[in-house]
Order: C-alpha cells, then structure tokens, then sequence
C-alpha cells in the first residue's frame, strides 16, 4: 500500500471535520475520494500532502510518516490544488522550470524536464507566453503539468476537473489515464459521480467527515441492489396484486413496482408469464440498472443524521 | 527514466532561496504598476517637493539638499508596501500550498519577496539620487560617507520589507495588505523628512523626534550634506537593527503558525 491513513481525525475550532477516516491506496492505482461539498475531501488531501498536522491518527506515504518525515513525503509526491497554482507573469516555462529547480533537478536537467512536459500537454506553442494569456483548459494542463516534473509516485489532485467544460474535462481525463498507464498512483477528490466511474479502480465515499462506503465501482452498486425491473401498472390495485404475487416491497411511486432481476432476458420472460396467468395488465416495463447516483444518494440521506456532531 | 534528487541541506537551501528570489525579481519586473512606483512616484515626489512646496518651506539651507535624503525614505516605504502585496497574493492564491507540498523551506517564498524589494528599492533610490542631481543636489559626501549611508538605508530597507512581508502573511487579502502597509507611508510624513520638526506642535514635534524615521534621515542627511549628526547616527543603527530583528522574527514566526496546520 502506498498510502495508508489510520483513524484520521482533524476539528478547526469546535467544527469536526475528519471523524475517523481510513484510507488503503495500492500502488498504481486510481483512488478517488467522493463526496458532497463539506464531507472533508480536501482536509483529507491536504493531511495526505502534508500541508495539515491530524489531531488524531497516522498517514504513511511510501513508508514515510507524513508528519515526522515531511521532507521525504514531499519528495515523493505532488498536488494539484483547487485552486490553479501558476504565476501569471511567468511564462510556461518559466513555471516549469521554478519547479523544477526547487524539486533539486540541477538547471539542464531541469529544462529538460519542462520541454518534455510542454510537448506531453500541447503547450510548446505557448510556451514563452505569459501564463496570463493562457485560456482556462491551458492553464489547467500547465497546472498538472506542474506536478509532473518532479516524477511523482503519488499524485493527488483535489477536483481536477471542477468549472472545467466538458471538452477540457475529457482532456484532463485522457492525461489522467495516461499517467496511470505509466505506473502512477493517483488519488483524487471529485464530487461527480461519472469522473470516479470513469477513472477510479477503487473508491471511498465520506460524508460528514466519514468513510460511508468504499470498495470498486462495481461493489458500490452492488451494494444498493442489482438491476431492477420496473413494472407500471394503469390502477393501484394491479400494483398490489402484482406486489403479493412476486413478494416485493412497494415503492414511493404508487403505480410502480420494482422487481429484483439478474437482467436476462428469460428472467423479464417467466415475471411477464407470471402476470398474464394471474391476469394482471401491465402497463409498461423497464429495466434499471443502478449507477453510482443510486448509490451516493442512499448512503448520503441515510448516514447524515448519524455523523453530525 | 526516474531522476533521483536529493532534499534538505544547505546547499539546497540556499539554491531553493536563489531560486525564489530570481522568480520574485522577474515578477516585480513584469509587473507595471510596480515598475511604474519604482521609477515614476520617485521623479514625482522630488518634483513636487522640489518645485512645488520646496519654495515655501524655510529650512535654512537649499530645499534639495534638506529634501532628498525624507524622498529616498519615502520611496522606500512605498517600495516596502508592494512586498506585503505580492505576499498576501502567494498567501491567498493556491502557489503558498504547491510550495508548501514541495521538499524545499517554504520561508524561502519570503526571502524572494524581500530580496526582490531591496532590488525594487534600489532602483528606485538610484532613480532619486540622480533626478536630485539633475535637480541641483550638490552632496558634499565621500566615498565613506555613501558607503555608511548606504548601509543604514539598506538595514532600513530590510527591517521594512520584513515588516511589509509579515503583514502579507497575515492579510486576509491583497487588498487587506496594501491597507496594512499604509501606515509605513504615512510615518515619513510626521519627521524631519519635509520640514524641520520644531515648527510642529509639541505633541506632534515629540512623535517626529522619536519614532525612527527622523534619526535615519538625519543620519542620511549629515552622512550626504555634511549636517551634523552627532549620536543620532547610533540611535539610527539601533531602531534600524532592533526593527530589523523584530519584524524578522514576527513575519517567520507568523509564517510558520500560518503554514503549520
């Protein structure tokens, strides 16, 4: 495990924001930390990174103590901010070069470096443009591309992607993939469902300063149910028929009722088979298959009350 | 390929500074407004005072010669102020943590700032020295006497920019910062830097003897003109020298309570 956070516990003042989160993150992997607005993702990344002391608990970045051995974690990894983190009066390059000298490169190695990285991200055009004249999406790649000089074994990015528009957004992602063929561990905090489903292998949903759910994608649907067949009926009391034929629960539409399916085709067979024997019309059917939304929503309304403090 | 650096030492230390202090100096010198203070605001000031007051104001000896050690103490604040800006800027923007989550000391940020003010400052001073001297500023000093006067504007200069850049660290903005460091512009005005202070009120004439500023260009002003100066030499060096260790002292201990969570 690269990164392994023990019980982690942080409050500002009296307001708990970390109330014990445990994280495993395997090496060459994407990690991504979910959650709503408030739930602790970015004190979490800056207690990873270094930036924030834990009142409780332990982070160990490649063996290293996040605390104690600050110096060697920064060694290790990089973070990209909320925030863009560039300066507007240098150019690219310029920037590139900045970090790659306080990251002890040497200058030719460093220069090096930065012509690699403005090739990589599509920037050698504007490369001896000031950062001022970069457009949102440029600046953005500038930005990752800021925390690649170093060669980083662990990356984390708090929100990549926000205020990005979706063009930029698959940009991003594509880089995002493409260095985690090259064997980087990547964590990252994001508050869309579709950016962990399409980048994460594992993730960890906090909300309210805990850990609600984690495991891969796949788990975390499977965990709010399987496909389901929704089956609409004209009148309620179809809906209670079929309800008592197939021993479902009925749901909070009152002309709905869903079924518990393994989404083959003989299943939908054999329930509308059922229905016709027991002369029941059934209106409409479709099948449901649950997405991460399903799952974000159960865990976030049903776990609120029990975590605030 | 997998470059393998090393962190910590010295050596990296004072490269991680160099680094930071040739990053501040190019953003002063792309930055307009900056450049414009540096060079503009000093030729306008000595004209105003020159040309505009300096007729009206009895001093005893040539206005320009009184005037132009208050002038280069004046500049210097303004030069200072800017330092507590493009802190607060780093402090408030996401570069504080990209710095912060590298192996390096972060103070360095700190030491760019300043080293880029005291380049700022004496770009600026240069620009004072010389309008004076198309102006008709005859200092009668020698090579000692510039080499003193220099040394005490520069620990001058050093103790402001520290200053300057504590109150950039705790600033709550850019603008919040460029409100704090008014106070350093607005110190010049009530010494000896414009007018001999016994025309003052009593209260205001014991303020201008007693805060710093009035000893330092008294100093400057005996080193350049031949005034004398007498002990206010010493008491320049000690408020210059005690100024220096305290605001050094409150701009890394504030920047280590602000970037230790």
């Amino acid at each position: 495990m690269i990164v392994e956070a023990t019980g982690l516990h942080k409050a500002f003042g009296s307001t708990k924001v970390l109330d014990g989160v445990d994280l495993r993150v395997a090496e060459g992997t994407v990690f991504a930390l979910l959650g709503p607005n408030g739930a602790g993702k970015t004190t979490t990344i800056r207690i990873l990174t270094t930036l924030l002391r834990p009142n409780l608990g332990s982070v160990r970045i490649a063996g290293y103590d996040v605390v104690r051995e600050a110096t060697k974690v920064r060694g290790v990894i990089s973070l990209t901010g909320q925030s863009v983190a560039l300066d507007d009066q240098q150019t690219g390059r310029e920037n590139l070069v900045m970090i790659g000298r306080l990251m002890h490169l040497g200058r030719p190695a460093a220069r090096r470096r930065a012509t690699d990285l403005l090739e990589r991200f599509d920037l050698v055009d504007a490369m001896n443009r000031r950062v001022k004249t970069y457009s949102g999406g440029m600046r953005r790649r500038l930005d990752l591309a800021m925390s690649l000089v170093s060669q980083p074994r662990v990356i984390f990015l708090d929100e990549p992607t926000t205020g990005l528009d979706p063009s930029s957004r698959t940009t991003m992602w594509d880089a995002i993939k493409d260095l985690v063929s090259s064997g980087t561990t990547i964590v990252l905090t994001t508050q869309y469902l579709e950016e962990a489903d399409r980048l994460a292998d594992r993730i960890v949903l906090i909300n309210g300063g805990r850990v609600a759910a984690s495991g891969t994608t796949d788990a975390l649907k499977s965990q709010v149910g399987g496909d389901r067949l929704d089956l609409r009926f004209a009148v309620e009391a179809d809906v209670a028929r079929a309800a008592a034929l197939f021993d479902a629960p009925r749901g909070t539409d009152p002309l709905v009722l869903g079924i518990p399916s393994d989404g083959s085709a003989k299943h939908l067979h054999r329930v509308l088979d059922d229905l016709r024997t027991a002369g029941v019309p059934v209106v409409k059917v479709s099948s449901h298959r649950p997405t991460l939304d399903d799952v974000f929503l159960s865990l976030t309304t049903t776990d609120r009350t029990s975590v605030q403090v | 390929m997998t470059t393998t650096a090393v962190h910590g030492g010295a050596r990296n230390a004072v490269s991680d500074s160099l680094t930071m202090i040739g990053r501040s100096i190019r953003l002063s010198r792309r930055n307009v407004d900056t450049l414009v203070m540096s060079i503009v605001l000093p030729l306008l000031m000595m004209s105003l005072f020159v040309y505009v007051f300096g007729g009206a104001i009895n001093t005893g000896t040539q206005y320009i010669n009184y005037v132009v050690p208050g002038i280069i103490l004046l500049c210097t604040g303004y030069g200072a102020a800017s330092t507590a800006m493009s802190v607060a800027d780093d402090m408030t923007s996401g570069m504080i943590d990209r710095l912060r989550s590298l192996p390096i000391r972060s103070s360095a940020v700190l030491t760019g700032h300043v080293v880029a003010s005291i380049a700022r400052n004496l770009l600026s001073t240069t620009v004072v020295i010389g309008a004076a001297i198309a102006m008709g500023f005859r200092p009668d000093a020698t090579v000692t006497d510039w080499v003193l006067a220099a040394v005490l504007l520069l620990i001058y200069v050093l103790a402001l920019s520290w200053l300057a850049a504590g109150l950039g660290v705790i600033a709550k903005s850019v603008e919040s910062a460029s409100t704090l460091s008014f106070l350093m512009l607005f110190l010049p005005y009530l010494s000896s830097a414009f007018v001999p202070t016994n025309t003052m009120p009593s209260f205001l004439h014991a303020v201008s003897e007693n805060q710093p500023i009035t000893p330092v260009i008294e100093t400057v002003r005996g080193l350049l003109t031949g005034t004398p100066t007498g002990n206010t030499g010493w008491i320049a060096l000690a408020w210059c020298v005690g100024l220096l260790t305290c605001s050094f002292t409150f701009a890394t201990w504030l920047f280590r309570r602000r970037t230790h969570g």
